[in-house]
């Protein structure tokens, strides 16, 4: 059919003459006019309607994906030392890279759930249906392609978050029969995680995938066309052509996804608007957690929600070891897609047609009640009244868990004890959800910490953030803490409520403070000094020093209370924290009290004074972090407290031919966490301690 | 296949349908055009980015002291480091670049020359035996201190660089880096 449209298809309000002949010039060489025809004036039996518009928005949300995933792309540095720095380049330095990043992100998100509806909506509407299998097929292919373009994605900030998913990700992988293992290898790279992960993910996810889906949704779209518009029986309304009537309504809904896409990325800048907080570009859009580190747990770890319910579905194999996860991971996710890749067969019947129809909403109700499962497990602890379960929680800690001495806590009574297991169970429940809380707590300040160093104006070293992580204190000093020191030493402010506790059940000094006036002012109170913070569960419980101080220094004779000061003062000022409001003349008289031989000297060594070793810290330099190295390091020496050395492990000494305990990097950031000295960002100039 | 709803009425009959149609048109062109928007905006955005970076300003960096430079009036490559940015990354300082630095017999101030070609910012090369100075790309040749040598692809002769000799002989150049291909000497900034 020859369409004569010259003139009268220029676009209303533009001057017909030049543009009108510039557009003949084109159609004669390009015959674009028919061609705009062809694809503009399908017939849409029965009308333009809602319930077609999903897969146009579909091609929209994937043309969305390929800008904002080229621009992306001239700005991403796929290896090991470049992908998550990069990313946090664009996420928060680049102009607007919070923005574009967020679109890609949530885009991928919407994408998914478009997929579902459009699949419903074909499914619902037999479109599957000879003449449309082929079509039918292509689409479950053009599923399976988006899904592996999200799985890619995930990986490629290289942050916890996705590498630990991928780790998962891939080693399902390992679990196919007979290639499992060198299809694993191949994904990865290699035997292990690290350059060519992410180059052969980067290159899956832009260029493999991808292209394939192109030429897929060019076949898709070209069947489409060939075969028309399933429509919709029965026909209530007149026929319509394809434009403008159903390109209006997929543009409205393009616009929808659109608005949803930009809410979801602007929201938290509304809250933070409306709660009166700074609005940082950065913090919106797409997450970034902190770099990859192989070496550290990722509690927090979990795939994006919408591959969650897999995630659930193999808990339900747990217990069944690889059998299982080969079951769940792939013999039942296979025989699904094997059912839908059926359907069209299936549907030639009546009933089959309702059976697929069944199977699609039974498979997204399934998919729904393992996702709501999953997050159920995850969040329970929010919503969960855990203070109704004190009793519960009570009794376990005074049983330790024993399930004997439970039992004789009930005597005979079986239905007690039944009750009290189902609650113990759901308390169970409740304290696995908080540690996942708290894991996502933690990798979010982890996320925060590693941004701003990456931000210092020294920039990232070329060896990546993961090494300024390593080497904060910040980040390491709690860390390490609780590994090395914590199993005796308490770190809590005296202030907070849960200090009693956790420095009774300490069994060495609380440091939090150490080398602040504040710490050394409880060290000469007589009523703490041999109390649990500090001597009170050490072997110098009723030392030299707890008694000095309740003898002689509580004695306002023998030591006045300006002199106690004074020695506070200085021992402040020796750790290089000197009291903002006190005269120097006070620190020179507190140090020439510590040096005096009858009063701190008798004991403890101060300044450079050749005298016989004593069983008591020398003073020099108290609290300083080249004297915290040196006691961490070897507590026994006779600077520190030599023979008298409690039960403190010499951290920096090699021992039996093995390697000591902590480097010498390790202990020199425990001193300086202890000491409150780290890297401080605009953002995070937090007080000391 | 069904046979096509032959009973609904012809499309493109009424004349209130095409106003409407019209209307639609707009609307759907609109939308279309707001809903692609975002993407399209948020990617110029990013891309757009480089136009606001601004490199290091031209310092005076420490090149080697005047002893190294033997007074031959024979120029002498030399490396300049310095300490630099490269987008996320920070460096210690390392070579950034390098200099040709001469110095005539007995004299105590020191000529620098960026190894940069002004023709096409190829690194030119020293040709001890030609006694010249040689761009291996386009064959530019420029005399020991620096002039051009017609005929001659480079527009200019080669860029000076201000150089500084401190107390204690240390040599200093001021880092530059200039347009290529004219025949003007101007900075970039």
């Amino acid at each position: 059919m020859k369409h004569d449209q010259r003139h009268d298809r220029a676009l209303p309000g533009w001057p017909a003459g030049l543009l009108g002949r510039l557009a003949d010039f084109l159609d004669d060489r390009t015959g674009y006019r028919a061609l705009l025809h062809e694809a503009l004036y399908e017939r849409v039996p029965g009308g333009a309607r809602w319930r077609y518009v999903w897969g146009s928005t579909l091609v929209f949300a994937f043309m969305t994906q390929v800008i904002t995933g080229l621009v992306l792309w001239s700005s991403y540095s796929a290896g090991a030392q470049t992908a998550w720095e990069s990313v946090y380049y664009i996420q928060h330095e680049m102009a607007g890279g919070w923005l574009l990043r967020g679109i890609h992100h949530v885009m991928a998100q919407a994408m998914v759930v478009l997929l579902a509806l459009h699949l419903l909506q074909v499914v619902i509407d037999g479109a599957y249906r000879a003449p449309r299998e082929v079509n039918f097929w292509l689409g479950l292919v053009l599923m399976m392609l988006v899904l592996g373009m999200a799985l890619t994605g995930y990986l490629l900030p290289w942050d916890q978050k996705g590498y630990w998913a991928t780790r998962v990700a891939t080693n399902l992988a390992g679990l196919v029969p007979f290639v499992g293992p060198s299809l694993q290898q191949l994904v990865v790279g290699g035997p292990d995680y690290g350059h060519h992960t992410l180059t052969r993910f980067f290159a899956l996810h832009a260029g493999f995938l991808p292209a394939t889906l192109v030429a897929m949704l060019v076949v898709h779209l070209a069947l489409f066309r060939k075969h028309g518009l399933c429509a919709k029986e029965p026909l209530v309304r007149p026929d319509a052509m394809f434009w403008p009537d159903q390109v209006l309504k997929d543009a409205v809904a393009m616009l929808a996804v659109m608005a949803v896409v930009l809410g979801v990325i602007l929201m938290p800048a509304l809250r933070a608007m409306l709660e009166g907080r700074p609005i940082v570009p950065g913090e919106l859009g797409a997450e970034l957690g902190a770099p990859a580190d192989p070496s550290q747990p990722y509690a927090a770890a979990r795939p994006e929600w919408y591959f969650l319910f897999l995630f659930q579905f193999l808990k339900v194999f747990e217990g069944w070891g690889a059998t299982g996860e080969f079951f769940g991971a792939i013999v039942v996710p296979g025989l699904i897609m094997g059912v839908m890749f059926l359907m069209p067969i299936i549907g030639r019947w009546q009933l089959g047609h309702r059976f697929n129809v069944a199977f699609t909403l039974g498979l997204l109700a399934g998919v729904g009640l393992l996702t709501a499962m999953a997050t159920n497990e995850d969040y329970a602890a929010i919503w969960a009244d855990r203070a109704a379960f004190a009793d519960v929680e009570k009794l376990l800690e005074e049983t330790g868990n024993d399930p004997a001495r439970i039992e004789a806590h009930f005597g005979g009574d079986k239905a007690a004890l039944a009750a009290f297991e189902t609650r113990a169970k759901k308390l169970d429940r409740i304290r696995h959800s908080q540690s996942f809380l708290d894991a996502v707590t933690e990798a979010k300040a982890a996320a925060a910490r590693a941004v701003e160093l990456a931000g210092r104006p020294e920039r990232i070293p070329p060896t990546g953030a993961l090494d300024l992580v390593r080497n904060d204190a910040f980040s390491q000093g709690p860390r390490l803490f609780a590994q090395h020191c914590g199993s005796c030493h308490a770190h809590v402010a005296p202030s907070s409520p849960d200090a009693p506790s956790l420095e009774a059940k300490a069994s060495a000094a609380n440091l939090h403070g150490f080398g602040t006036a504040a710490w050394a002012r409880g060290l000469l109170d007589p009523a703490r000094v041999g109390g649990p913070g500090y001597f009170g569960n050490t072997a110098h419980k009723e030392g030299d020093m707890v008694s000095f101080v309740r003898g002689d220094l509580a004695d306002a004779d023998e030591w006045k209370p300006a002199d106690v000061e004074a020695v506070i003062a200085a021992l402040a000022a020796e750790a290089g924290f000197p009291p903002a409001d006190v005269p120097p003349a006070v620190v020179a008289e507190g140090r020439s009290l510590i040096a005096d031989g009858e009063r701190c000297g008798s004991c403890h060594r101060y300044g450079p004074k050749d005298t016989d070793p004593v069983d008591a810290p020398d003073l020099t330099g108290w609290g300083t972090r080249e004297w915290l190295v040196g006691i961490i390091t070897d507590p026994t020496h006779e600077r520190f407290y030599g023979g008298s050395n409690d039960r403190m492990p010499r951290f920096g000494v090699a021992q039996d031919g093995a390697a000591p305990p902590l480097t010498r990097r390790q202990i020199e950031l425990v001193a300086d966490w202890l000491r409150g000295e780290w890297y401080r960002g605009a953002a995070h100039a937090q007080a000391r301690h | 296949m069904p046979g096509p709803m032959r009973t609904h009425a012809p499309l493109d009959k009424a004349q209130a349908a095409s106003r409407r149609g019209a209307l639609a048109k707009l609307a759907a062109f609109l939308a279309g055009g707001l809903a692609t928007l975002p993407p399209l905006v948020a990617g110029a955005w990013t891309f757009l980015d480089p136009l606001r970076r601004r490199g290091a300003a031209a310092a005076f960096l420490p090149v080697t002291d005047v002893a190294s430079v033997p007074d031959d009036g024979l120029p002498r490559q030399f490396a300049v480091v310095a300490e630099r940015v490269d987008a996320w990354t920070g460096f210690a300082a390392e070579p950034i670049g390098a200099v040709y630095l001469r110095r005539e017999k007995g004299s105590s101030t020191v000529e620098a020359l960026s190894a940069t070609c002004p023709h096409a910012g190829c690194f030119v090369e020293m040709e001890p035996q030609e006694r010249c100075f040689r761009c291996p790309c386009h064959n530019s040749r420029f005399t020991l201190d620096g002039g051009i040598v017609a005929p001659s692809p480079s527009p200019r002769a080669m860029d000076g660089l201000e150089c500084r000799v401190g107390k204690n002989g240390e040599v200093a150049v001021k880092w530059q880096n200039f347009y290529t291909g004219i025949a003007e000497k101007m900075a970039r900034p």
